[in-house]
């Protein structure tokens, strides 16, 4: 069963699908109709969508009800989608950022808040209730056919934007090989928080140029000079509050994950480009 | 012929293209590492720095050996001349060896990842942003780093305090002892003189947000640089004293000392 605050997603027609808002009274219905065995919370809506304060309200606050109906219900399974982001981007990181690494992007971007708050949340719960198995994932770029993030726009864009004379080093992995990491995750009950990356990286601006996409550079620096040029255009495909992932690297180690739960992604990044190559049409 | 294949067949020559591609260094099927290393770009980077190394300061380098052909390692030296070229000189040592070349990590000022395209290249040709996280997790990647404990203390001062060793951090043999890293030493003879400032005028450094601004002629001397390695120092990774830690340092920051002692009675002109 699937449920979706934003919209009703089509998912076959054996799987029933509805449109609702998690901090909805109705939403408890749910739980008792179907008895669950496990829930996975993907519905994180990203940093470039909605405002601010309804990002808070379905990422924070309607993750807070999703955890407590789990719990009620005896679910004994739970993945939760988080990030990379949360790590935040800066100068000073260093490459294969660890899952014991602090998350500093609240105290980086206003508009990341909420993505450390649900993380903050998910892992009170982890330490709460440990028969709710807690399993928290933090992807590095979720790409691909039909993804819709800030990353997969911008590689399909025929023109990309890039910070004059920064190309951080990047990771990115399938949507496919995601959907195989979710479902190994879930099948086992190990609980705790996950970087889920393949061991293979790329610069920002080598990956545009294998997607055929022409890079627009932005002045970038002093650092005032982006985050004004990206206020003034307010391109949701390169929104401010994410310019320093386009500055600074912000490289996680994924063997944590692959050898917890036996994941080896299946999809090289050169599938991955030649895709959004051979597809230069908006999605 | 595509512009990079132009450059590359006028800017790197083919042996040392040759040599490269047989040094298997761990990269991704892009040809990049987690900290940005681009197989490709060290390419150009030694090229250029084989003519600085071979023609401009005639480097003559004794020793290199010693660095063991795999395994983690840190080569420690004294920091000099004002903008890293011990460092390249000691990496293309390395890298240019006959017997078991490897291609050294350099740990670079925190400063440089912000500057647009200087950072980006320093992370292709190797360096790193110079952070024990990364250091510890490139050691147990088994690469070799080159190390300066100085750091800007080294590398800054004045030409009056030339090869006097100023403090040495003790980060380096934590790090050592922990990953069970080899230590070589090198001293270096000849940076000094490249580049040799008689103030530093602080005010414009902190202006720029730099380490410092030295007050010398606005070219690099071409000084005759000797480097001499000395043999591989063992550390054990007992849970030891800070002051039994210090005493290590100084044991190696005195190899250094002797390593430039002979590397300076070797020297027969500074050009």
């Amino acid at each position: 069963m699937a449920v979706d605050a934003r919209e009703q997603v089509y998912l076959g027609d054996d799987i029933p699908s509805y449109c609702l808002d998690l901090n909805h009274r109705s939403f408890e219905e749910l739980f008792r109709r179907y008895q669950f065995d496990g829930v996975i919370h993907l519905g994180r809506i990203s940093s470039s969508q909605l405002t601010r304060m309804r990002r808070y309200n379905a990422n924070v606050l309607g993750t807070q009800k999703l955890l407590d109906l789990s719990h009620k219900y005896g679910i004994h399974r739970v993945i939760v989608l988080s990030t990379f982001h949360v790590y935040g981007a800066m100068a000073y990181n260093p490459a294969l950022i660890d899952e014991s690494a602090p998350m500093k992007s609240a105290g980086l971007s206003a508009d990341l808040v909420d993505s450390v708050e649900l993380e903050n949340l998910a892992n009170i719960y982890l330490w709460r209730y440990p028969e709710l198995n807690i399993a928290i994932l933090r992807p590095c770029n979720i790409v691909g056919p039909s993804v819709r993030n800030t990353m997969s726009k911008l590689l399909t864009s025929q023109r990309a934007p890039v910070l004059a004379g920064f190309s951080p080093m990047m990771q990115f992995i399938h949507i496919d090989d995601m959907a195989d990491a979710i479902v190994l995750a879930y099948k086992k009950s190990a609980r705790g928080v996950f970087n889920v990356a393949p061991d293979d990286w790329v610069a920002y601006q080598k990956a545009l140029e294998l997607c055929g996409c022409a890079r627009i550079p932005v002045p970038s620096i002093p650092p005032v000079v982006p985050r004004l040029i990206l206020r003034t255009l307010r391109q949701q495909s390169f929104p401010e509050h994410l310019v320093d992932f386009f500055k600074y690297p912000v490289v996680i180690d994924g063997r944590a994950f692959a050898n917890e739960f036996g994941f080896q992604p299946k999809r090289p990044l050169k599938e991955i480009f030649r895709f959004y190559r051979d597809n230069k049409t908006p999605l | 012929m595509r512009l990079a294949s132009f450059l590359k067949s006028r800017l790197v020559p083919r042996e040392l293209d040759e040599h490269i591609n047989r040094i298997r260094k761990p990269i991704g099927t892009l040809g990049y590492d987690p900290w940005g290393y681009n197989n490709e770009t060290i390419k150009y980077g030694l090229s250029l720095a084989k003519l600085l190394y071979e023609k401009y300061f005639r480097v003559e380098a004794r020793g290199v050996d010693h660095i063991p052909a795999e395994g983690p390692v840190l080569i420690v030296g004294n920091h000099s001349g004002q903008i890293p070229i011990d460092g390249v000189l000691i990496g293309y040592a390395l890298a240019s060896r006959q017997k078991s070349p490897r291609i050294p990590r350099a740990m670079i000022e925190r400063f440089f990842p912000t500057v647009p395209w200087l950072g980006n290249f320093l992370n292709e040709v190797g360096a790193v942003l110079g952070d024990p996280v990364n250091c510890a997790r490139m050691l147990a990647n088994n690469e070799a780093i080159i190390v300066f404990p100085e750091g800007v203390r080294g590398s800054g001062k004045l030409y009056r305090d030339r090869y006097k060793l100023q403090r040495f951090g003790s980060g380096f043999m934590h790090l050592a002892m922990k990953h069970n890293a080899t230590i070589v030493p090198v001293g270096v003879v000849g940076c000094e003189e490249t580049i040799p400032a008689i103030a530093n005028i602080k005010p414009l450094a902190k202006t720029l947000g730099l380490p410092y601004a030295p007050l010398a002629m606005p070219v690099v001397l071409p000084a005759k640089v000797h480097l001499n390695f000395g043999p591989p120092m063992y550390f054990d990774g007992y849970d030891i004293s800070e002051v039994q830690i210090s005493e290590r340092v100084e044991q190696v920051k005195s190899e250094i000392d002797r390593l430039i002692d002979k590397g300076l009675k070797e020297r027969e002109r500074l050009f």
